[in-house]
């Protein structure tokens, strides 16, 4: 398991897409070192041949049939839109 | 007349108004005005609600007393205001999750939870605050301010469903809806001294609940008797297939198991649960109650949860990935707050989420993201969903020999607002909870006593997996010869 002290709060910030301030960085840094210090003890499990569980009652293959059912109007979808015009949500430029 | 009958209106329980509105005794405007009468005079002290439509519940109240009048009531729960934890969405109502994110977000449909309330014609009444995003377990993590517990306002109500254990306690709802994904119902209902059930997994939809840790969440009732929490069950419990987690269990008659008593009686006392840390009043509590199953002929046996010291450090990578998958969807574009001072989309992502997210969860966030990026995912979130594994073995080896387990529900009673600043103290409030979630138990808290200082006590009783009736059963066993639950706080 990787040391404590090498999460990039910047790199994470990024890949979150979450603009920190300094302050935010230096705060989180050190709380989440503690918490990073505190996992570390899951490296005494032997988890040799241990299936992972990501649900603890599997449900698979939940098929939805193809059938059309009534959904939100377009006025309900764009209710809490933060930004609209002529029924659609404005965003900014994307592309040049 | 008897005592829950002499109780203010707005103390009694589901079954007593129930019978009492079918008696024509009361009517459901008169229980939904003495409810916001109740609420006016102490919320202000409380700060339980984010927001609440008196007109629109006494609509909904005067709907019901029209459907009885005209011989169609839908059921023991028609007429009974029932509030929500303000992460269940509501057509027409606000959703907040206590967040700036969602400060002006109005729900444009029902979570499922809803719809079955509706059709009970129980009258939705209220949101409920929380720590924001379901993301703590004090109810200070809100963005619109502290919820105070009313057995002492200088402490905390516990969360994240804080708003919902405390809003019942001090009578300002019959009965409220709460989530739990590690503890979220349980340890606010010990802390405000009230009963709190967090069924199985897939029991419950979680469509219309505004997703914290996927795999961890449900929704569950908090409630003044075991029989209320079984009657509202009731109502909620079931397929859906708008939710692909979904259990198909078959729903028994919960009121009626419930009353008719458990048909086991085995309980597990896990060791792993009574060690440093915990607070010996409640550690005593707990024992008491040991010695009183055991004084009804309870066989008792001490169990061992190997695993139990992993649970909290699995849960924090397992429910962190979780989040920070979950809340991308929070980027400024569809719904929610976008930031004015944005130039590109990047930025506006970027922008969006740090004004309209506060610290804590942000903090889970950067956490969840961390241990998902490449090259630490094996390490870190494989990883702990293996020792979730056998973190759910360890519980399913105990039921091999007995049918439920006794623990207290958290390791000390209410602190004080402001006591946990550091994260990771906050945390370790949850270990006695998380298992459960893990392992996708059933599992409630029930009054068990209170301290030297007045401040209520919770029991932990944790059933087989979608086998709530017998759980119920198995506590109601304890709260009938207990009068915890009766006791009111001076507000």
């Amino acid at each position: 398991m990787p040391g404590a002290d090498e999460l990039d709060i910047d790199h994470v910030a990024a890949l979150a897409r979450l603009a920190l301030t300094p302050e935010e960085k230096s705060n989180f840094s050190r709380q989440l070192g503690g918490v990073l210090q505190h996992i570390e003890q899951l490296r005494k499990v032997d988890v040799t041949g241990v299936e992972p569980t990501a649900h603890a009652f599997p449900v698979v293959n939940v098929w939805a049939d193809d059938v059309a059912r009534p959904g939100l109007t377009t006025a309900a979808a764009l209710r809490n839109a933060p930004a609209q015009r002529q029924n659609l949500v404005v965003v900014p430029k994307v592309v040049e | 007349m008897s005592a829950a009958m002499a109780a203010e209106i707005h103390y009694q329980t589901i079954a007593t108004l129930a019978a009492r509105l079918a008696a024509g005794e009361l009517s459901a405007v008169e229980l939904m005005q003495a409810v916001i009468d109740r609420t006016r005079a102490v919320d202000d002290r409380v700060r339980a609600f984010n927001s609440r439509d008196e007109a629109d519940a006494l609509a909904q109240a005067a709907a019901s007393d029209a459907r009885r009048s005209a011989g169609e009531a839908m059921g023991p729960l028609d007429g009974i205001p029932v509030a929500l934890k303000d992460v269940i969405a509501v057509e027409g109502q606000p959703l907040t999750a206590s967040s700036r994110m969602l400060a002006d977000f109005v729900s444009p449909y029902d979570a499922t939870v809803v719809k079955k309330l509706r059709q009970a014609g129980a009258v939705l009444w209220g949101r409920l605050n929380l720590d924001e995003f379901a993301m703590g377990s004090s109810t200070e993590n809100s963005a619109f301010g502290a919820t105070h517990n009313p057995w002492d306002l200088s402490r905390v109500p516990g969360g994240s469903s804080g708003g919902s254990a405390a809003a019942l306690a001090a009578g300002e709802a019959i009965a409220t809806l709460g989530s739990d994904t590690g503890g979220s119902i349980r340890q606010p209902a010990a802390f405000c001294g009230v009963v709190g059930l967090k069924p199985s997994y897939g029991l419950v939809s979680r469509y219309g609940l505004i997703a914290f840790a996927s795999s961890l969440d449900q929704v569950g009732p908090f409630t003044r008797t075991v029989e209320d929490a079984a009657m509202l069950l009731q109502v909620l419990a079931g397929h859906d297939p708008l939710d692909s987690t979904s259990f198909t269990a078959e729903i028994p008659d919960y009121r009626a198991a419930v009353c008719a008593g458990p048909r086991s009686r085995r309980l597990g006392i896990p060791k792993e649960y009574f060690g440093a840390g915990l607070d010996p009043e409640v550690a005593a509590a707990v024992r008491a109650a040991i010695a009183f199953y055991a004084a009804q002929g309870w066989e008792i046996q001490e169990v061992s949860l190997p695993h139990t010291e992993f649970c909290l450090d699995t849960y924090y990578i397992i429910a962190t990935a979780e989040a920070s998958s979950n809340l991308a969807r929070y980027d400024g574009i569809r719904y929610g707050h976008r930031s004015q001072s944005a130039g590109d989309v990047t930025e506006l992502y970027e922008k969006s989420r740090a004004e309209g997210f506060g610290a804590e969860v942000k903090r889970r966030i950067i956490l969840g993201t961390y241990v998902l990026s490449s090259g630490y995912y094996d390490a870190y979130y494989r990883r702990a969903q293996q020792v979730r594994t056998l973190i759910r073995s360890d519980f399913l080896r105990a039921y091999e020999q007995v049918d439920a387990l006794l623990t207290p529900t958290s390791p000390m009673p209410a602190f004080r607002h402001g006591e946990k600043a550091d994260p990771l103290a906050m945390y370790l409030c949850d270990i006695y909870t998380i298992g459960v979630n893990l392992a996708g138990l059933p599992a409630i808290s029930i009054p068990g006593g209170f301290t030297q200082a007045g401040l209520p006590i919770g029991l932990q009783l944790i059933g087989r997996p979608f086998r709530e009736a017998e759980l119920l059963a198995t506590a109601r066993n304890y709260e009938q010869a207990h009068d915890w639950h009766q006791r009111r706080p001076n507000l």
